[in-house]
């Protein structure tokens, strides 16, 4: 009996998702946040629709404020990947220079990801949006479902949530309601990792223990990317071997120390590792409810 | 699919990532009522498993103090009670994932609650797992709840039970107490066709037994509970079942490829094999298994892949492709284990959708044969099914759908229900078998068509369908109609609401599940009058949307025409030319609709009379007019 391992399983049922909102939606779009879910999730898509492309776009919805490596990643990744690539920035936050230095974290990421995320999804009139987050990342998400309908103004009621049952998903909708699809739901970050080892996924460099300049706030090691940042009196950035767990603004992501400089290094260090993924996100550290929040208000 | 087969052979010394790329993946669900400690051993498994990072513990701790239940202590149940909403009233709502791992396997937690919801959730998180963890409480044992989540599990078709017999501490590792339990837990459960029962006496708080052996239990010999949950083997017998794959998608990138994008349901297949697709029956033969990594020598359960097959045959979403020599079986009325999980009761022969697997059908379901008691597996009798109810039902679709039985096969016996008005999946199904296999239950092949029949008249057949309030002006409106009609050479039939009630459908009351039968069962003879080349009116108070899109679908779009009589209740009222207004505000009449019964009015009806400024006569000329622009009626009356 060939019993299949628990990475092809994930791959298998990921794959199956995608298909099932393919052959239900209008017009759907992959949302791609240049991190390592997002890499995991294209590759994945292009498995599951061989030999077509993937029959959707990659939609990234930038701030303005992610690492420059990362923009430089996106634009290479996307041409190995033949996808096409919109990028939707939130127009009244160019306007209005939106950054987490002069308006706070809570409001950048309000302003620029969830807001702006809402008016690409109504620029383009996408119906169906893969996201690339997984139940295990944050107490919130643990109840999200794969299928998760938004009301028209892209909200998420969690007592309207329709039950999952077997592999069955129901993504009927009124007009103006749209499903946020979440292939990657059952993955783990372990799980990931492993998939981009098996898979030789290509994923940012920030990712990979570097000499990187650094300064320390609250307790968070932030990266000084270029010179928009401020620094304080007396603030020296300081060269540390530092990687990222999560990517994000970079203003907003706090870097671990750490050596693991190649996939199977993060992997070790993973397997005896003491802190959660998220600890480097200043996103969830408003108050433990906040991604329950953000997600009501249409954050993915 | 990837390089794992070109791995040496297992050795003593396999690194790590290796040892992780290989390990399998259990869904297990845990239940449990209220106090049994489900939440405390889920967060216990988390955090023996470092799943629980320091940050998390940090969060915890904070946690603890504000909401905690266990004074100084960590509350584990705190890492699993997600939402705030639910923190704050100190009880879990909902099905929530957790996931954790050792080095022999990967783990899916389905944690679900025990409250009011909790059938509804229970089935919800067991139709995804292979095994579930059964919570009781030493110092209670076997309660009411344990049967209940046995009899669920049971019949969701879990083979694998683990009872978790929690809070030994509390009963001084008491060996009688937990023999007692397990014999008590075996005799209920030996009639449930569970594979295996394994019992483990455990304390989640303090951890005895859970992953490691504990001191204080010298007397039980048997596996701790990862451990066990780590080398269960969990065999659903799909392997070894003849080849199910439900097509997906049909993926044609550029004229040379067609391949067909489906998981394998049961069974296996390889290049060569020979297979059939139902419900055509067309045969043909797989080319090649298609996949990003390179073509493969064979799929199996689970896998998902695309079909190549050797020549053209119709293949689309739904299409079921199956082994030549055990093809399943095709059906459109079948018995089925119904678990409503919606708010709003079962309406026995309303129209709803079934969704199995990629196929959506229209589907009506009878009042329940019986209900089952959860609690003592009785059967009940019920007209209908609500929240949280099980119920044996007949259940029909409209048309032909190949399917395997639950018991044998869930992927292809396991259906959602959806209200086609909310789209909310409001039940779960389980087929049993089919009461009428389509192979000899075709339609009654009719020579003469409604087309040849209609031809004979001057004019096409149709529905008018007059709703509206009692007492809005319906049936005078059809009176004028019909005679109008009739001028003009037209062949109709009018029903009328009341008058049914009096032959028809005299045995229906007014309750919400008669109405929509009674609506029904008078759009089915509509339809046959359709058939017979008529335009029938229609007269009926019909106060329900879907039941009045139900008769729309059965009919046609082109050929219904609804008519919302719009006369508002206090003119209607006003009028009362029976009297029943008068009647129901003394309460003599109950579900009086307008009163204490709804009316859901006409979105986008093809007419709609202002009877406070139309009279009925040019009423009927309007509706005239309608039908005409709807190529009912010619223009020039017969000659059509």
């Amino acid at each position: 009996m060939v019993e299949l391992n628990h990475l092809q399983q994930l791959e298998a049922e990921s794959i199956h998702i995608m298909r099932e909102a393919v052959a239900e939606s209008e017009r759907p779009v992959m949302l791609y946040s240049v991190g390592k879910d997002s890499a995991v999730m294209a590759s994945l898509a292009r498995k599951a629709f061989h030999p077509s492309p993937p029959p959707f776009p990659l939609l990234h919805v930038d701030t303005m404020w992610k690492f420059r490596e990362m923009y430089e990643f996106r634009d290479s990744a996307v041409a190995q990947l033949e996808m096409d690539l919109l990028v939707h920035q939130n127009p009244e936050c160019v306007a209005e220079g939106i950054n987490p230095f002069e308006h706070g974290s809570a409001v950048h990421t309000d302003r620029w990801k969830t807001d702006g995320l809402k008016q690409a999804l109504d620029r383009w009139r996408f119906d169906v949006a893969f996201g690339g987050a997984r139940r295990d990342e944050e107490k919130s998400r643990a109840k999200e479902r794969i299928f998760s309908l938004r009301s028209a103004q892209h909200r998420w009621d969690p007592k309207q949530q329709r039950p999952e049952l077997w592999h069955t998903y129901n993504l009927r909708r009124a007009p103006g309601e749209s499903v946020r699809v979440f292939p990657l739901s059952n993955w783990t970050e372990l799980d990931v990792w492993m998939y981009i080892h098996r898979e030789q996924i290509p994923v940012v460099p920030l990712y990979f223990a570097a000499m990187r300049p650094v300064v320390s706030r609250s307790g968070a090691l932030i990266m000084v990317d270029d010179d928009r940042m401020p620094l304080g009196i007396g603030e020296v950035p300081t060269p540390r071997m530092v990687r990222f767990r999560t990517l994000g603004c970079y203003p907003l992501t706090g870097a671990i120390e750490s050596t693991a400089a190649t996939v199977t290094d993060i992997i070790q260090e993973i397997l005896s590792s003491a802190t959660s993924e998220r600890q480097g996100r200043a996103i969830d550290f408003d108050s433990s409810a906040s991604m329950e929040m953000k997600k009501q208000d249409g954050y993915f | 699919m990837n390089n794992e087969s070109n791995l040496p052979p297992e050795t003593s010394r396999v690194s790590p990532i290796v040892a992780h790329e290989r390990k399998g993946l259990l869904r297990f669900i845990t239940c449990g009522s209220v106090d049994d400690g489900k939440s405390t051993l889920i967060g216990r498994l988390l955090y023996e498993s470092h799943v629980i990072f320091d940050d998390h513990l940090a969060a915890l701790a904070v946690d603890s103090a504000r909401f905690g239940t266990r004074g100084d202590n960590l509350d584990f149940a705190l890492v699993v009670d997600g939402l705030a909403a639910e923190r704050e009233q100190g009880i879990t709502i909902d099905v929530a994932y957790r996931y954790f791992s050792t080095d022999r396997r990967k783990f899916i937690v389905a944690d679900t609650p025990g409250h009011e919801q909790y059938t509804r959730n229970m089935v919800t998180g067991a139709t995804t797992a292979d095994l579930a963890v059964i919570l009781v409480d030493a110092r209670h044992g076997v309660v009411t709840q344990t049967r209940r989540h046995s009899h669920v599990a049971s019949l969701i078709g879990i083979k694998q039970v683990v009872l978790a017999v929690n809070k030994i501490d509390l009963v001084g590792y008491s060996r009688d107490r937990f023999d007692a339990i397990t014999a008590d837990y075996r005799d209920f459960a030996a009639d449930l066709g569970f594979d295996d029962v394994v019992s483990i006496p455990i304390s989640a708080v303090f951890g005895d037994n859970v992953t490691t052996s504990s001191e204080n239990t010298p007397w039980y010999v048997g596996p701790v509970l990862v451990a066990h949950l780590e080398s269960v083997v969990v065999d659903t017998g799909a392997h070894r079942q003849p080849f199910r794959f439900p097509v997906q998608l049909v993926n044609r990138p550029h004229g040379g490829f067609r391949g067909f994008s489906g998981t394998v349901a049961s069974g296996e297949i390889r290049p060569g094999d020979d297979i059939c697709a139902l419900p055509s029956g067309l045969t043909s033969r797989v080319a090649r298994i298609s996949s990003a990594d390179g073509d493969l020598d064979e799929a199996v359960v689970g896998q998902s892949v695309t079909l190549v097959l050797t020549h053209e045959i119709d293949v689309s979403r739904g299409t079921l492709l199956c082994s030549v020599e055990h093809p399943v079986d095709v059906a459109d009325q079948f018995e089925a284990d119904v678990i409503w999980m919606y708010e709003e009761p079962m309406h026995p022969g309303r129209r709803y959708l079934l969704k199995l697997g990629p196929i959506t059908a229209g589907l009506t379901i009878s009042p329940p044969k019986y209900v089952l008691d959860v609690n003592t597996h009785e059967h009940l009798a019920a007209k209908t099914l609500v929240l949280n109810e099980i119920g044996v039902c007949i259940v029909m679709v409209d048309r032909p759908l190949p399917f395997e039985s639950y018991a044998s096969n869930r992927d292809l016996g396991g259906f959602i229900v959806i209200d086609r008005m909310t789209n909310a999946t409001v039940a779960a199904g389980l087929l049993r078998f089919a009461l009428r296999r389509s192979t000899n239950a075709h339609w009654q092949e009719l020579d003469v068509t409604p087309e040849s029949r209609s031809a004979m008249k001057g004019h096409r057949p149709g529905v008018v369908w007059l709703t509206g309030l009692s007492g809005a002006g319906k049936s005078t409106i059809a009176n004028h109609l019909e005679a109008r009609l009739h001028d003009l050479g037209v062949h109709t039939f009018l029903l009328d609401g009341d008058n049914i009630r009096h032959g028809l459908n005299r045995d229906l009351g007014f309750t919400e599940t008669d109405r929509v039968e009674n609506v029904r069962r008078v759009g089915e003879v509509a339809g046959l009058m359709v058939d017979a080349g008529l335009i029938v009116l229609v007269s009926l108070i019909s106060p329900y949307r879907e039941e009045r899109q139900g008769v729309r679908d059965l009919v046609g779009e082109a050929r219904f025409c609804e008519v919302f009589v719009d006369t508002p209740i206090e003119i209607a009222e006003r009028r009362d030319p029976k009297g029943l207004y008068a009647k129901a505000r003394r309460g003599d009449l109950p579900n009086f609709t307008g009163i204490d019964s709804p009316y859901e009015s006409p979105v986008e009806p093809e007419v709609r009379i202002d009877t406070t400024r139309v009279e009925p006569g040019a009423a009927a000329e309007l509706i005239v007019a309608k039908l005409r622009n709807m190529n009912l009626v010619g223009d020039s009356a017969a000659r059509f």
